[in-house]
């Protein structure tokens, strides 16, 4: 398994993110933004950040970027999309993801440790993450507030695209149903809030990030 | 060219916190009576082709999922 991670300017997590895949077992390189160049890589992460300033909404911008358009391809052929925070809102943004993410219902700049559960997700790559498996893992953001209109949300429950909840007393940012991470019809392309790639070694307190990381991996080999 | 300007709001029903704390804020400043308070933004720009504006707000100015757009021609 070899991992692209995406680097736009304003990114901030792709080095974690690399990190996280080659802990997980897997190998992964820096894919600059202006490069369509995902040869030899199996699965991509769009990682976390402020890609080009958040101007205008978060992600807006980044998801016209040729890099983005290779992503497209790759998440239409199957292959795994990984995108984590700033990378969740530009896969949105980008129709590859169902919903929007939106300003946090406190506007406050949100940084902490939360606990998710496995939602039971219908998603191959999410094979092993039980339903209410419980992963603590860090969030940091100031538009994760996921939004989808009622009917979507039903049929996201339906076809088992709910990726992740926040547990109890963790959804700080207003989530409807409590939602911090979805996948596409398919499976094969995942978003959250959280960020799995900073909790990967024991120093910082969980592991549990790697479950993720090493799930989509399994899935793709 | 055609000067616009584009008018970007939350949708009605999606949740707008920046209009509410504006709202919660007016009263202690004295400004009492003054409700449904919502935040936006504002886009102005000069286009060739003003029939493709719908078509840019769409696409790029706003997200159709959690915004409304007003185009106005100037």
């Amino acid at each position: 398994m070899k991992w692209g991670v995406l680097q736009f300017p304003g990114s901030c997590d792709e080095r974690d993110a690399l990190n996280a895949c080659e802990v997980s077992g897997a190998q992964a390189r820096l894919v600059w933004h202006e490069s369509r160049d995902l040869d030899g890589l199996d699965g991509v992460v769009v990682p976390g950040g402020f890609s080009y300033g958040d101007y205008l909404r978060a992600g807006a911008i980044a998801r016209f970027s040729p890099a983005m358009e290779a992503v497209a391809e790759l998440a239409a052929g199957g292959g795994p999309v990984l995108g984590i925070c700033n990378g969740f809102q530009v896969l949105c943004e980008a129709g590859l993801l169902p919903g929007a993410l939106l300003r946090n219902v406190e506007l406050r700049f949100i940084c902490r440790q939360v606990d998710l559960l496995g939602a039971g997700s219908s998603s191959p790559y999410l094979e092993g993450i039980a339903p209410g498996e419980r992963l603590s893992i860090p969030a940091k953001h100031g538009e994760g507030r996921y939004y989808a209109p009622e009917e979507t949300l039903d049929g996201l429950e339906a076809t088992g695209q709910i990726a992740f909840r926040y547990a109890t007393g963790h959804n700080s940012n207003g989530s409807v149903r409590d939602v911090a991470g979805v996948t596409n019809k398919a499976g094969n392309v995942l978003g959250l809030m959280p960020h799995p790639e900073h909790a990967v070694d024991p120093l910082t307190g969980s592991t549990d990030g790697r479950r993720i990381f090493e799930a989509m991996a399994r899935f793709a080999a | 060219m055609s000067r616009a300007r584009v008018l970007i709001r939350p949708k009605e029903g999606i949740l707008d916190p920046q209009g509410k704390a504006v709202e919660r804020a007016l009263p202690a400043l004295g400004f009492e009576g003054v409700e449904h308070v919502r935040v936006g933004r504002m886009v102005e720009l000069e286009a060739d082709d003003p029939a493709r504006l719908a078509e840019l707000c769409e696409k790029l100015l706003a997200n159709p999922l959690i915004e409304d757009y007003e185009i106005q021609t100037l």
